[in-house]
């Protein structure tokens, strides 16, 4: 009798839901990697994760990952997975949602997030459109490109994440392409590990879409440009971060921030022994 | 029970108040809600009294994220509850949806004031019956209660906390900006005597080995951290959590959570009467508006005509065998709302007699006077 070998990774992924619905030269298998490895190396038992997203390609990694996941509505990963946070604090909350999904429907959840420090580890995938719905432009979608709804080329100044979040006091930023697997899992680790929220970019590619309008016609010719653009340099200004596909400015990578700052559930839990205590 | 529990006793107490206290008393643990008025006291009043019991309370960015963030906490453990009026109740739907299809059991209080858009803030209305029923897009039932007083908002409150956790649904309280701000006596009985239905939390391993069962009304509810890994979805899943395309798992789902609700209507269905034995006129009011349909059906019975009224107390699901055997002995229903004609549509889907609509606009507590006018001048 032959034994059907299992890879050690296999605890951690719910693999009767293989195959995965994600297209060939996705990012998305990087990322969902990239959080297994995470995770199997952390020692935060297994029974304290829990995955939230939104909705979107992105948003359907939760549902390969063999923890607790919960796939919510467009844009509220994030107040649901402060409910969650805030309710069970022994909990590691991990949110990994799209672009399209965090900034555009959801933007202004994360941007208070950030301001409060809520204790959850956000992953954005970026991919500069909205995927799931056919390549649509959005926020994050650089000047310039062509997506589905900007065929003369997008007009619109784009969002730079790491700055964003940066200046709203996020405890710990980083960005890395999809192609940065080994710093990008150890970035994962050393972000479940800060208190207060943490926020990581994984710029990706998306083929069928963003790839296809822009002269990217396959994932591995979009990698290629992130390993000739890429610069690592966790000093940048960030404020020089942003992303176009020119070619003639480097795409900064990195571990920008990383500081310590009372988080929500500490402050929160102070508040509550405050109170109690009263007469 | 918490020492830092309202004491029994009488008090004077405006609505929102009497709400606050009451959510505390159903053990409501976390609270998440954007100030509008005129619910915003209850929020002030748990951003003081919750910590003082170890619960939580936060005030969100917006009421998407206070929904998100109560069905959140609900999917954690807590007993989870949010309070808004129109415009903000509009923002919630579609994470009300997310409670109904996760049957994650959460509490809305919906204080009705003037619309459409911001409206009237600070003055009554009645405009929001339809939207509790069917604003979250999609199939689902609704459960919402209607308190007429200082006294109902406090007990409905509790009452809804545990039919929540009973069907694992979303349970509205919807009442008006009269009940929310008017003061007037309220009694708090012991705690012994208020029955407050406590969450049954699965343990893993369990040996029903799937999250959902499509099968049967109430399965106890998986929450996170007890080492089941199981996936909880906002898409169409079958039992195991999965997302699903095939129209038989929507079938299946589907039915599920809306027979959980009309299969339990005869145990959920609440509404007092009032002179309805032998009424020939009948009145159908809610809220605010019965209060004043009593103060004229007082008047109408010294003028000779016999009226009388039911009142619902859930107003979904709406007490449809009560209307239909009523109707067999009056000659007529009249709807006084403060709107331009909502729960009498419901109503009269129940009933073979004429049913009249009274309109108030919304802005002032309806003049039984007005009642008594439409009345006489059609019943008889
Ligand atoms: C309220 C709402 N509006 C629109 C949609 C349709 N929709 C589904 S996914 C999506 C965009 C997802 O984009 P992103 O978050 O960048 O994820 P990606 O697919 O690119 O990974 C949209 C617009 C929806 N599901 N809900
Ligand atoms: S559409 Fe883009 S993001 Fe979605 S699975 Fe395909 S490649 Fe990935
Ligand atoms: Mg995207």
């Amino acid at each position: 009798m032959i034994e059907e070998a299992i890879h050690p990774k296999d605890i951690y992924l719910r693999s009767d839901r293989f195959p995965h619905i994600w297209c060939p030269g996705c990012g998305l298998g990087i990322v969902l990697k990239s959080y297994v490895d995470a995770i199997s190396k952390l020692d935060i038992p297994l029974d304290h994760h829990v995955l939230v997203s939104g909705i979107g390609c992105t948003a359907r990694l939760p549902g390969y990952a063999n923890v607790d996941s919960y796939h919510t509505t467009h844009g509220r990963a994030i107040p649901f997975a402060t409910g969650l946070k805030i309710v069970n604090p022994e909990l590691q909350v991990t949110v990994i949602s799209g672009d399209g999904d965090l900034f555009n429907i959801g933007g202004n959840h994360i941007i208070h997030a950030a301001r409060r420090n809520m204790d959850i580890l956000v992953v954005c995938v970026n991919n500069f459109n909205y995927g799931m719905t056919g390549g649509q432009h959005g926020a994050t979608t650089p000047e310039g490109a062509r997506t589905s709804t900007t065929p003369y080329g997008n007009i619109e100044h784009s969002f730079n994440l790491p700055y964003i979040m940066a200046s709203l006091g996020a405890s710990y930023v980083a960005r890395w392409t999809s192609l940065h697997v080994r710093q990008l899992t150890k970035s994962i680790m050393k972000a479940m590990k800060m208190k207060g929220f943490s926020f990581i970019e994984v710029i990706s590619p998306c083929p069928p879409n963003f790839g296809k309008y822009n002269k990217f016609n396959d994932g591995l010719s979009q990698m290629e440009f992130f390993y000739e653009n890429s610069v690592l340099d966790n000093n940048a200004d960030l404020s020089e971060a942003y992303i176009d596909f020119s070619g003639k400015r480097p795409l900064i990578v990195g571990e920008f921030v990383q500081r310590i700052r009372p988080s929500y559930i500490e402050l929160e839990r102070d508040l509550i022994k405050r109170a109690m205590e009263e007469p | 029970m918490n020492k830092k529990l309202i004491k029994p006793g009488n008090y004077f107490m405006n609505g929102n108040f009497a709400c606050a206290e009451a959510a505390l008393i159903a053990g409501m643990n976390f609270y998440a809600g954007y100030p509008i008025t005129p619910s915003s006291e209850i929020m002030e009043r748990l951003s003081y009294r919750l910590p003082q019991v170890g619960g939580h309370f936060i005030e969100m960015e917006d009421e998407i994220a206070s929904m998100a963030a109560i069905v959140g906490a609900s999917n954690a453990g807590a007993k989870a509850m949010t309070a808004t009026s129109g415009p903000g109740f509009s923002l919630m739907q579609e994470n009300i949806g997310l409670a109904v299809i996760t049957e994650t059991p959460v509490v809305i209080v919906d204080e009705m004031r003037g619309g459409p858009s911001t409206g009237l803030p600070t003055r009554v209305g009645q405009g929001d019956v339809m939207q509790a029923m069917w604003g979250t897009h999609g199939d689902h039932e609704a459960i919402a209660y209607a308190p007429s007083s200082v006294q109902e908002m406090f007990d409905l409150t509790i009452k809804a906390f545990n039919t929540a956790e009973k069907y694992r649904n979303p349970v509205i309280v919807l009442t008006d900006q009269v009940i929310g701000h008017m003061s007037e006596r309220l009694l708090v009985k012991n705690y012994e005597e208020y029955e407050v239905i406590e969450r049954e939390i699965r343990k893993f391993p369990d040996p029903i080995g799937k999250v959902h069962d499509f099968s049967i009304d109430y399965v106890p509810m998986v929450i996170a951290g007890k080492g089941f890994h199981y996936n909880i979805d906002s898409l169409t899943h079958d039992e195991m959590g999965y997302p699903s395309n095939d129209p038989k798992i929507e079938e299946m789902m589907v039915r599920h959570l809306v027979e959980k609700i009309r299969k339990n209507e005869d145990n959920i269905v609440e509404y007092k009467e009032y002179l309805t034995d032998d009424a020939e006129v009948l009145i159908i009011a809610y809220g605010i508006t019965a209060r004043s349909s009593i103060e004229a059906i007082r008047k109408l019975r010294e003028k000779g005509i016999r009226a009388g009224m039911l009142r619902p107390i859930t107003l979904w699901p709406i007490p449809k065998r009560k209307i239909e055997r009523l109707s067999e002995k009056i000659h007529i229903i009249f709807v006084p709302e403060i709107n331009f004609g909502q729960y009498s549509h419901a109503i009269r889907e129940h009933t073979k007699v004429p049913v009249k609509e009274i309109h108030f606009p919304p802005g002032a507590v309806p003049d039984p006077k007005i009642i008594i006018r439409n009345i006489e001048g059609d019943a008889t």
